[in-house]
């Protein structure tokens, strides 16, 4: 069947199989490599290839223990499967991506960050075990403590060292389903990486920037902050339910759009009003942890929008010293290709000390482009640029990359691909991005 | 008090999706089925996502001999029952040998008939309770294809609509369910049509919602109550040649 990532692009034909149960797993590790694939989410090639295995059916929560929050459940258990049992419990997820739409499997095999990572690490750091199932279809606990290496290498491994069972993750304790939220709007990308750096104490920060915004108005943003609203900060009427801050779960696009849907015009309308919106109610409010988290969750099968052909994000981080330089240059490559991004979002990373995983101390900027000859274009400059100032990429939205990009970029993938050969993983574990990337 | 439900045959998919359906409206639950060990990661699974209690009993619905212990032994009498067993079988085999098909009309009839029988003598003596019995649209009308499965729903069917005659003026409700396709591991690799084939969960949300406005026969997909209307109205004489 087709296969393809959350970006529809590329899409390939393979094998997708959805078995029961860890022998069932087992039984299909005989027949060649395969690659895990949870709910779908990475967007470009991660989890397609050959034979893909869904842990659709691995759903079972298996323990909780109230004292220190650890959660144990299986792979295929969603962040939003694990909210909705402990939020209202008082516990929310010590990290999480912006969509409750992923699998522990896929966080673990991608390293997620979220709006804290300057603040408190990756999905990694509260990852406390989990069991690996090897190319014997043997099962490893994994853990800081056992089978270190193998722990490591699997965090950011994009599933290429074997297959989640389950997981042991730690919760958070949260008062309130509510965010205090509050909106800096920052003129130009100065202005945004100044509000970045004087609310690094911000347990959450993240920002919309407008790519289409060209001159003085280059790289403005809606710098945006949150902290878990403690009881004592909730109105009466709220204290009542904390828990109840919901949004809700709709409308979802009904039909691919059309290729012109999205084009220069309509970017930069979107964007002009996104950034109007935004500067009027610049200030602090009480938001629902969904959508603060989550706001494109509230539109089902969104990736629609960018019609049948697909898209692709290119999301890179450039080290805190040439933040300035290294975004201002990719901002202009964007402007003179004439392509836009419809979401583009800027973030703070703080320190991050893992083997494989994608973060660095720097700034993260993510942007979606249409499929097109412009966007295909234009990627390989932005690809270049990152790479001159020292930036790396994010495996888990890439599509495109070159194979001599990961290896000038990030010299740890080449030792992770020479602990692959040896130890046999790379006979067992492979998908698309693995072999276009020769990982 | 807290509302119970007790699922027999509660390893099948859409058992599962009922289990965590009603969970979620506050009951506690009874997982009955062969192998209550295998049971015990579901019920764990559904303690964890919802707070609730959750006991895993041993039920075998061939083993209509033990259907009375198998009761006595429940912590109490349940608010709801769903009764989910039920075994396809192999129409060929079942065309061949006596025994396999007897197995298949056992465990879509006779099992479930029984087990469903006991329940509503206790439950009326106490004037309250809901059953549900997962029938199937086979049972609207035998056909070549699964005849001897079809027969057993077509039983079971009828069993239901008598046991809901005779209990109308109670406070015991009977709904009978014809899901219709659904995507289970018993369709596993089935060529089924998407239109006509529905998830477990929207199975279990039709059956809660069942018991909730007090329906009592109910097709998931509401295509299905068109299709098997003009199954049943076809001439025989047409129906006969038919391949459907």
């Amino acid at each position: 069947m087709e296969l393809s990532g959350w970006g529809r692009y590329p899409r390939i034909e393979g094998k997708l199989s959805a078995p029961r149960s860890a022998e069932g797993i087992a039984a299909l590790l005989r027949n060649g490599p395969v690659i895990a694939r949870g709910m779908g989410r990475a967007y470009g090639d991660a989890a397609i290839g050959p034979h893909a295995i869904s842990t659709r059916h691995l759903t079972h929560m298996i323990a909780f223990d109230e004292t220190t929050g650890q959660l144990v459940a299986e792979a295929g258990v969603t962040l939003k499967d694990i909210l909705s049992a402990f939020l209202p419990r008082g516990w929310f997820l010590s990290v999480t991506p912006g969509t409750q739409f992923v699998s522990l499997g896929g966080a673990i095999a991608s390293d997620v960050h979220g709006k804290n990572h300057h603040s408190e690490g990756s999905f990694g750091t509260f990852v406390d075990w989990f069991d690996l199932m090897g190319p014997d279809g043997r099962v490893t606990r994994c853990s800081r403590d056992e089978n270190t290496d193998l722990f490591h290498w699997t965090l950011g491994g994009m599933g290429l060292t074997g297959i989640v069972l389950r997981a042991a993750i730690r919760l958070k304790r949260v008062e309130s389903g509510w965010i205090r939220q509050t909106t800096i709007a920052a003129p130009d990308l100065d202005a945004a990486l100044d509000a970045f750096e004087r609310t690094y104490s911000a347990t959450y920060s993240m920002a919309w920037i407008d790519c289409a915004a060209t001159g003085s108005a280059m790289g403005r943003s809606l710098v945006m902050n949150g902290e878990h609203a403690t009881l004592a900060e909730l109105p009466p009427a709220k204290r009542a339910k904390p828990f109840a801050a919901r949004g809700h779960l709709s409308p979802r696009v009904p039909v691919d759009f059309p290729g012109f849907a999205l084009n220069p015009w309509s970017i930069r309308a979107f964007n002009q009003l996104y950034w109007t919106k935004g500067r009027l109610s610049a200030g602090t409010a009480l938001v629902g942890w969904e959508p603060f988290f989550y706001p494109l969750d509230a539109i089902r099968d969104w990736n629609r929008i960018y019609g049948r052909r697909g898209f692709m994000q290119f999301q890179c981080v450039v080290p805190l010293e040439s933040r300035a330089e290294g975004l201002r240059a990719i901002l202009r490559a964007i402007s003179d290709s004439g392509a836009g991004s419809f979401l583009a979002v800027l973030k703070r990373f703080g320190p991050q000390d893992s083997r494989l995983s994608f973060p660095m101390e720097g700034y993260t900027l993510a942007l979606d482009f249409p499929v097109n000859r412009r966007s295909l274009d234009l990627m390989p400059r932005l690809d270049a640029i990152t790479a001159d100032h020292g930036g790396r990429f994010y495996l888990a939205k890439d599509s495109r990359i070159s194979a001599q990009t990961l290896r000038r970029t990030d010299p740890r993938w080449a030792d992770f691909a020479a602990m692959r050969r040896d130890s046999g993983l790379a006979a067992s574990f492979a998908s698309a991005q693995s072999e276009r990337l020769d990982t | 008090m807290t509302p119970t439900l007790l699922i027999l045959g509660a390893t099948s998919d859409v058992a599962r999706a009922c289990a965590h359906r009603y969970a979620r409206e506050g009951y506690d639950l009874m997982l009955a089925g062969r192998d209550p060990e295998a049971l015990e990661p579901e019920a764990q699974d559904l303690r964890l996502r919802h707070g609730r209690i959750v006991t895993c009993h041993a039920f075998d619905a061939l083993d209509t001999a033990g259907f009375a212990g198998f009761l006595d032994g429940l912590p109490h009498l349940p608010d709801s029952v769903i009764c989910a067993v039920g075994a396809m079988g192999d129409q060929t085999e079942s065309q061949i040998d006596p025994a396999a098909a007897a197995r298949v009309m056992r465990a879509n009839y006779e099992g479930p008939a029984l087990i469903l029988g006991l329940l509503a003598q206790k439950m009326q003596a106490r004037d309250h309770g809901v059953l549900i019995g997962i029938s199937s649209v086979a049972g609207d009308r035998g056909r070549a294809s699964n005849y001897v499965y079809g027969s057993a729903k077509a039983g079971f069917t009828a069993f239901l609509s008598g046991l809901r005659n005779r209990l109308a003026k109670t406070g015991v409700q009977v709904i009978t369910v014809k899901p219709g396709f659904v995507a289970t591991r018993m369709t596993e690799g089935m060529d089924l049509n998407p239109r006509l084939t529905a998830l477990p969960e929207e199975v279990a949300e039709a059956i809660w919602q069942a018991q909730r406005h007090k329906r009592d026969v109910i097709y998931v997909r509401r295509i299905w109550r068109a299709v098997m209307t003009i199954i049943r109205l076809l001439p025989e004489v047409i129906f006969k040649r038919t391949r459907l």
